[in-house]
């Protein structure tokens, strides 16, 4: 037997237009605790679905070789009949279930005449329980603990698979401290029982107390991987943003104005949780003709900001103010908003952007449907028109505006999203992840469109965990990490080791 | 700007008519089209072909065409109001019993009370449109499921019915309220074999139709929109007039134009304008394909769900009506399983079960499938049962058939 558990070999897997994983080999030694760590996108999640048959064998090419033998993995069963458990980091568990019923979720422990044993099943879970340090009765509902334990009971849950490899998927982003320490402990102990983890994560401090081993992983590629020893953040670091920035941003000469849009001691809370502060105290501002970036890690706070500021569609005990050129505005509704002229593209098109089974033209027209109507009929003639201009001026590419939009490439949607907001004539866009899950191409087109609506005067914010993207495109960049901004770069002073480490700078304890 | 400007954008092949070549693969692609978007037009002509074989022509005499308008006219009303909530991906069970509820306080308006025909007409309504507050409060503004809160509704109402009735039937209503239900439009001018009245109706209405899709036509070429081929074109409007007017003459020669028919004409012609031109009728698309994207353009969704809650009350008071005043009597039993009938209008009609498709004249239509199933099983002698579970398999394929197309198409 070899020294390691896993090899996976040249994996390449493409998506549509989009190259995910290029070539990339991983080793993990038997007994460690292995990081990935990257940027968002940069490939992390897809190479772990394909270890953990998400994506079956067949639609990646390469090896993976699990204990000495090439495995193919159809579906996440047979990996988990391998001893390969992933948690994700969208945990799997069922609210209403008890922790017990959890745990043996298709996985029942049964007695004679195959019905469910529940005393063994209880017996077996506290068991578990004890074995990952979680002081609960196995009777009580998923949805009665917190989020810590619920992750304390996916890892007992993936125990009772016998699991040799572990994958947590960014395991500590929705903990608190304590419990982050909790869950770090916890992965050294089993480290000492023999279990192998992987570990995907941002946060360079958790990365140097438990990891073993760190593999860098950057636009689809395995940058390189470090032992132990050999690890510091600036290494990290480089590894992770150390791209060409040439070229791939269209050029923008700015021309700042008056401010537009300033936002006062913006702070929100969490909607259900409404003691947990998500959104502290944010202090921005963005000028006529100022592409502003937000800088910050997935779960900072940077969408509940948006989404709180832009008709309070996210969060509870929302406080702060909004001044427009000057003169304090409300925005508690999305209309209100809109009509103080704030428009807010949002990172996930099709679940909050875009009216899948409908056509281009119309949901182009979805949010100013009022400019079209004359007599309380809407034009449909001149909707079409106004629509046919967008296709033009943004190069939609789709054989009519009559096309439905769910069947239009990702880039394609992502200009109809863009296209919805410019005919609403907004001054202030809040574009929040504006490409994300777009290639390359299609980037380069949404950057020349924001520098378009800059160049006409508008105020542009930009959300984004791309930090060459942002240092790429804006006049000046605010960071933020857990609700808090962090710091205010213009873009000259603006470096990527400078923002990551801004990105991800913890609360004073 | 003309259509002129939009080169780059590589068209896919049909869409725009290229000369001769492609003219045939055009017109096929147009045919197609038509078929596809029309499919339930076609099912109806089917059904409609099969029952008059199957009863020697009797589903299409003059005197069965005009019951089947009189007859399927309350269920008719209420599918334009449910295809509307269907739309929006809401449901409602009570209309069956709003009706019966609407229907028995019309008869104390009328009857037990002697207030004038028009009084207790408004005032029904009225009571139609605080069903329709009450039931749209709770759906929209406490974020109730409105299967629940219909369910609900169809037990309060149907028991609201019962107690205004109070264990007995009203009846014998003013002749101007029976009119609603079964009265007719004709001999206005004297009496003729074919009446003129009714022929000059329809007449007036084949003329409306064709300008107006001659001015659609024009006003869209004009912006350079696709327009199907000029053939097909008057062949469609041909065939329509040919429709249109035979159907005319059938009842032009038993009693003229049924008063029901008259209230769907109109309710048709205004609810297709709101579906298709107006921002409320946008809204409740945009609402039924993706509610989170509605909300974050800056729809009122509550709004709109309760006014169409709100509208829903309304129509249901009015099937109510012409329900009681076809029997001339408000009964306890009145309107039982006229939801059952309106929703699985609404779905053969093409309607999505997810919501954000649908029409209010494919709604029409299936309510009229489901009025020719009814009828034609009927005059063939076949049992109430058998009718029951022919209807249930109707439903059931036109759901499956649009299910079907939807995955073919690799639509979400």
């Amino acid at each position: 037997m070899t020294t390691n558990i896993l090899e996976m070999r040249t994996i390449t897997k493409t998506f549509p237009g989009v190259k995910a994983l290029a070539n990339v080999s991983l080793s993990v030694a038997r007994g460690d605790v292995h990081a990935i760590c990257g940027e968002n996108g940069a490939g992390k999640s897809t190479l772990m679905k394909v270890l953990s048959g998400v994506y079956p064998h067949g639609t990646y090419t390469g090896d993976i070789v699990f204990e000495d033998e090439v495995v193919e993995f159809r579906d996440i069963r047979d990996s988990e009949a391998k001893g390969i458990v992933i948690i994700h980091q969208e945990l799997a568990l069922s609210p209403y279930l008890s922790i017990a019923e959890n745990i043996f979720l298709n996985n029942e422990q049964r007695g004679p005449l195959g019905l469910i044993d529940w005393n063994k099943t209880n017996l077996e879970a506290a068991k578990l329980l004890a074995r990952v340090g979680l002081r609960e009765t196995p009777t009580t509902r998923i949805m009665d603990i917190g989020v810590g334990k619920q992750q304390l009971v996916e890892i007992a849950k993936a125990l009772s698979k016998r699991v040799k490899l572990l994958i947590l998927d960014e395991p500590t982003a929705a903990l608190n401290d304590e419990d982050s320490d909790h869950l770090l402990n916890l992965i050294l102990h089993l480290k000492g029982q023999g279990i192998t983890s992987i570990i995907i994560s941002h946060k360079l401090n958790e990365i140097k107390k438990v990891s073993d081993s760190v593999t860098v992983i950057r636009d689809g590629r395995a940058i390189e991987t470090m032992a132990k020893l050999e690890v510091t953040e600036d290494r990290i670091i480089k590894d992770m943003v150390g791209r060409d920035l040439e070229h791939r941003y269209p050029d923008h000469t700015p021309n700042i104005g008056e401010e537009i849009l300033r936002v006062e001691d913006w702070t929100a809370h969490h909607p259900q949780d409404v003691t947990r502060v998500v959104v502290n105290n944010v202090n921005l501002s963005v000028r006529a003709g100022e592409i502003v970036g937000i800088a910050g890690l997935m779960g900072a706070g940077r969408t509940e900001f948006a989404m709180s500021l832009f008709g309070r569609r996210y969060g509870s005990r929302i406080s702060g103010r909004v001044f427009k050129h000057g003169t304090e505005i409300k925005t508690r509704t999305v209309s209100e908003a809109i009509e103080h002229g704030i428009a807010y593209v949002t990172e996930d098109r099709k679940t909050f952007g875009l009216n899948l089974i409908d056509d281009i033209k119309r949901n182009i027209s979805m949010a100013s449907l009022g400019k079209l109507t004359r007599r309380g009929l809407v034009n449909d003639n001149e909707e079409y028109k106004i629509a046919n201009e967008y296709r033009t001026s943004m190069n939609i590419k789709a054989p009519s505006v009559l096309a439905k939009v769910g069947k239009l490439s990702g880039g394609n949607q992502q200009k109809v999203v863009l296209s919805k907001w410019i005919y609403s004539d907004p001054d202030v866009l809040i574009l929040d992840e504006p490409t994300r899950g777009i290639d390359v191409g299609a980037k380069y087109e949404i950057y020349t469109i924001i520098n378009k609506l800059a160049a006409a005067g508008k105020g542009v914010i930009v959300i984004s965990s791309e930090l060459p993207e942002l240092l790429g495109i804006c006049d000046r960049i605010y960071t933020i990490s857990e609700g808090r901004i962090t710091g205010e770069f213009p873009i000259e002073e603006a470096s990527p080791e400078l923002l990551i480490k801004h990105m991800t700078m913890e609360k004073a304890r | 700007m003309s259509n002129e400007t939009t080169p780059q954008a590589d068209p896919a092949p049909g869409f725009h008519s290229n000369p001769s070549s492609n003219k045939a693969a055009s017109w096929l692609t147009h045919l197609l089209a038509d078929l596809g978007k029309n499919g339930i037009f076609i099912a109806l002509v089917v059904v409609v072909v099969l029952f008059t074989i199957l009863t020697d022509g009797i589903l299409l005499r003059p005197q069965n065409i005009s019951n089947l308008i009189v007859q399927n006219g309350y269920i008719l009303v209420l599918a334009v109001g449910m295809v509307m909530v269907i739309i929006a991906g809401h449901i409602d069970l009570s209309v069956g019993s709003v009706a019966a509820f609407v229907g028995a306080c019309s008869g104390v308006f009328a009857v037990t009370w002697g207030l004038p025909w028009w009084l207790s007409i408004i005032l029904s309504l009225g009571i139609g449109a605080l069903v329709g507050v009450w039931q749209g409060f709770w759906i929209a503004y406490v974020g109730i499921p409105a299967f629940i809160v219909t369910l609900a509704g169809m037990l309060i109402f149907r028991g609201l019915a019962l107690a205004v009735l109070g264990n007995a039937n009203i009846g014998s209503f003013p002749a101007e309220y029976r009119a609603l239900g079964n009265g007719f439009l004709t001999d206005l001018f004297g009496e003729f074999e074919y009446d003129p009245f009714t022929l000059g109706i329809a007449g007036i209405a084949i003329l409306a139709l064709i300008v107006q899709q001659v001015r659609t036509r024009v006003a869209r070429s004009k912006y350079g929109q696709d327009v199907e081929p000029m053939v097909w074109f008057v062949l469609k409007l041909v065939l329509i007039t040919a429709a249109v007017g035979s159907f005319a003459l059938a009842l032009a020669s038993y009693k003229g134009i049924p008063v029901t028919l008259i209230v769907l004409a109109v309710l048709v012609l205004i609810y297709g304008i709101i579906m298709n031109r107006t921002i409320f009728g946008r809204h409740i698309y945009a609402i039924g394909g993706n509610r989170h994207a509605a909300e974050l353009s800056g729809i009122k969704t509550r709004k709109v769900d309760f006014y169409l809650f709100v509208n829903m009350g309304i129509l249901a008071a009015l099937a109510g009506l012409i329900f009681t005043a076809r029997l001339n009597l408000a009964g306890p039993k009145a309107g039982d399983g006229f939801e059952l009938e309106a929703i699985s209008a609404a779905f053969i009609g093409g309607a999505a079960v997810t919501g954000g498709v649908g029409t209010i004249g494919g709604a029409i239509i299936g309510g009229l499938i489901i009025g020719v199933l009814n009828n034609g099983m009927s005059i063939l002698g076949i049992g109430i049962e058998w009718q029951q579970a022919v209807k249930g398999l109707v439903l059931l394929f036109a759901v499956a058939f649009d299910v079907y197309n939807k995955r073919r198409s690799g639509g979400h």
